[in-house]
């Protein structure tokens, strides 16, 4: 079978060789192709994610969404995006200029920048790096800089508190997300991406069997790094307006909720890579172009699981955000990360537990082991955080009372 | 020859033009008619008290702290995850052993009452 994008790719090398230009500029110009189409993928992704993003949480929430522009409301984000060009482009007298206009584009370009790695199948990815969850996790962070950059030139007092809590938040999950990043690494033995999926190659050899609990930390923080919903309390509206981004008009907020919205698939695409086997999928060794629709359908997936949570759960508090990452999801981690090391070098070399449907189920020792370990980190845990409440709950409870407001006594005449 | 790194210079330069391409076409293209009411702060009407950057709650500063220990640290092990069946039960023990550390810290910030939202 014939990949048309190879196809597409020799017609373009012959008619570059056709115009003589030196190799250097000839490799520039397809580099600056490829990722022209990459970012212009990403980007379309998103403007299509932000119509049904509307449109799931209004069936959620019983009512329409929009279907007034185009079928079914289809053309709402162009819609969307001409009003946001008719509004005025102001900038605080206050403001410091400089970060102020950077910032908005800053948001936008360290979320473009993980697609850079993205395999789409195993034949269609920008570039394949050796050190990619590692560029991953620096290209990533740097999304913490738009957020404070906006907050502190904009000169607004809730913008400021806008961005102290979102970077305490950002820096905060930012830590268990790397500690559960570091287990598919682990076990693939590579910070390629391409290698860790090619890893996953059949249904029990996909990661989130060997390590659930730690996909489920990697997508609870990345959540949370995205400042989602039940996270969203950096643009708590009712507490500080809209947070760092409340003096931003037209496209550069527009470029701040593209920003979140491109960022919320990436995690999807980027859970549906390391723990659940991308572009992995039956028939892919005969045609690679399956691995387009088993890629998309399983970031999907996992983009419609943040879009229930958005429209299910309320915003939580901000000390027990900040509780739920020091005290339960980093231990956690630590503890996943200490013992998943030990179980893997031990069975490594343990073999097939076993092996049904003519090896398309084969469960080896060591992922039935790492599996274990995970089940019992897991229930440990459940049973810590129980034991904490009772014990919270009792020592609450022997407290005096507090004094009650009476009505004053009358004075005797 | 494909270089990994050339690519994603050229990403970056990309990457920065998208998002700025509809900002300057907005600026552009948007209508102008500024007054100096407009240019103000908005705080929800109100006019703006003192200084906006004023000191801050201290608990963010002790986050800051914690998560650049960890953050530091965490780096260190990615090299090690790559490479741990190759070497021996010792060297395995190590970086578990290391992580350990990282652990007691965080437990020592935790009895330390440095977690604690108040």
């Amino acid at each position: 079978m014939t990949d048309p994008l190879a196809l597409l790719g020799d017609w373009l090398l012959n008619l570059l060789a056709q115009l003589n230009l030196p190799p250097g500029l000839r490799q520039v110009i397809l580099y600056l192709l490829g990722v022209s189409v990459i970012a212009t993928v990403a980007l379309v992704i998103t403007i299509f994610n932000t119509w049904l993003e509307r449109k799931i949480a209004a069936r959620i929430q019983d009512r329409l969404g929009p279907n007034r522009v185009g079928p079914w409301g289809l053309l709402q984000p162009i819609a969307d995006a001409i009003k946001m060009l008719t509004k005025e482009d102001t900038t605080p007298a206050a403001a410091d200029k400089v970060a102020y206009n950077i910032a908005p584009i800053l948001a936008v370009v360290s979320v473009l920048l993980i697609w850079a790695v993205i395999p789409f199948t195993s034949q269609w990815f920008g570039t394949q790096l050796n050190v990619a969850v590692l560029y991953i996790a620096a290209v990533g962070s740097f999304g913490v800089l738009a957020v404070l950059m906006a907050g502190w030139s904009s000169n607004n007092k809730y913008a400021l508190l806008g961005a102290f809590r979102a970077v305490s938040q950002l820096i905060s999950y930012e830590v268990p997300l790397f500690l559960s990043l570091l287990i598919p690494v682990l076990l693939a033995r590579s910070m390629d991406i391409s290698v860790i999926v090619e890893k996953q190659a059949t249904l029990l050899e996909m990661y989130v069997v060997a390590a659930p609990l730690a996909a489920l930390l990697f997508f609870i923080s990345s959540v949370a790094e995205v400042g989602r919903t039940p996270f969203d309390l950096l643009e708590a509206e009712s507490e500080i307006v809209a947070g760092y981004h409340i003096e931003y008009s037209g496209f550069k907020f527009g470029m701040f909720q593209a920003g979140e919205f491109m960022h919320t698939f990436t995690i999807a695409a980027l859970t549906a890579l390391l723990f659940l086997g991308g572009w992995q999928g039956p028939g892919v060794a005969q045609a690679p172009i399956l691995g387009l629709f088993y890629f998309m359908g399983k970031s999907f997936a996992v983009y419609f699981v943040t879009m229930w949570m958005r429209s299910t759960l309320p915003r939580i508090r901000i000390d027990h955000m900040q509780a739920l990452n020091w005290k339960i999801l980093v231990p956690i981690a630590l503890t996943l990360l200490m013992l998943t090391p030990i179980v893997d070098y031990f069975t490594k070399d343990l073999g097939v537990l076993f092996s049904a449907f003519g090896g398309a189920l084969t469960l080896s020792w060591r992922f039935a082991a790492l599996l274990l370990t995970n089940i019992l980190v897991t229930l440990a845990a459940i049973e810590a955080v129980r034991r904490n409440a009772k014990r919270n709950f009792v020592e609450r409870s022997r407290f005096p009372e507090r004094p009650v407001a009476r009505p004053p006594r009358e004075e005797a005449a | 020859m494909h270089n990994s790194w050339l690519f994603i210079g050229i990403f970056i330069l990309v990457a920065g033009v998208f998002p700025a391409l509809p900002i300057i076409l907005f600026h552009i293209f948007g209508p102008k008619r500024q007054t100096p009411e407009k240019l103000e702060t908005y705080e929800c009407g109100m006019e703006t008290v003192g200084q906006t950057w004023v000191q801050f709650k201290v608990q963010y500063y002790i986050y800051a702290l914690i998560f650049l220990v960890f953050d530091v640290e965490i780096i260190f092990l990615y090299p090690w995850a790559v490479a741990f069946d190759k070497l021996p039960l010792l060297g395995v023990a190590a970086g578990v052993l290391f992580i350990f550390l990282l652990a007691d810290g965080l437990w020592y910030a935790w009895q330390k009452g440095a977690l604690e939202w108040s």
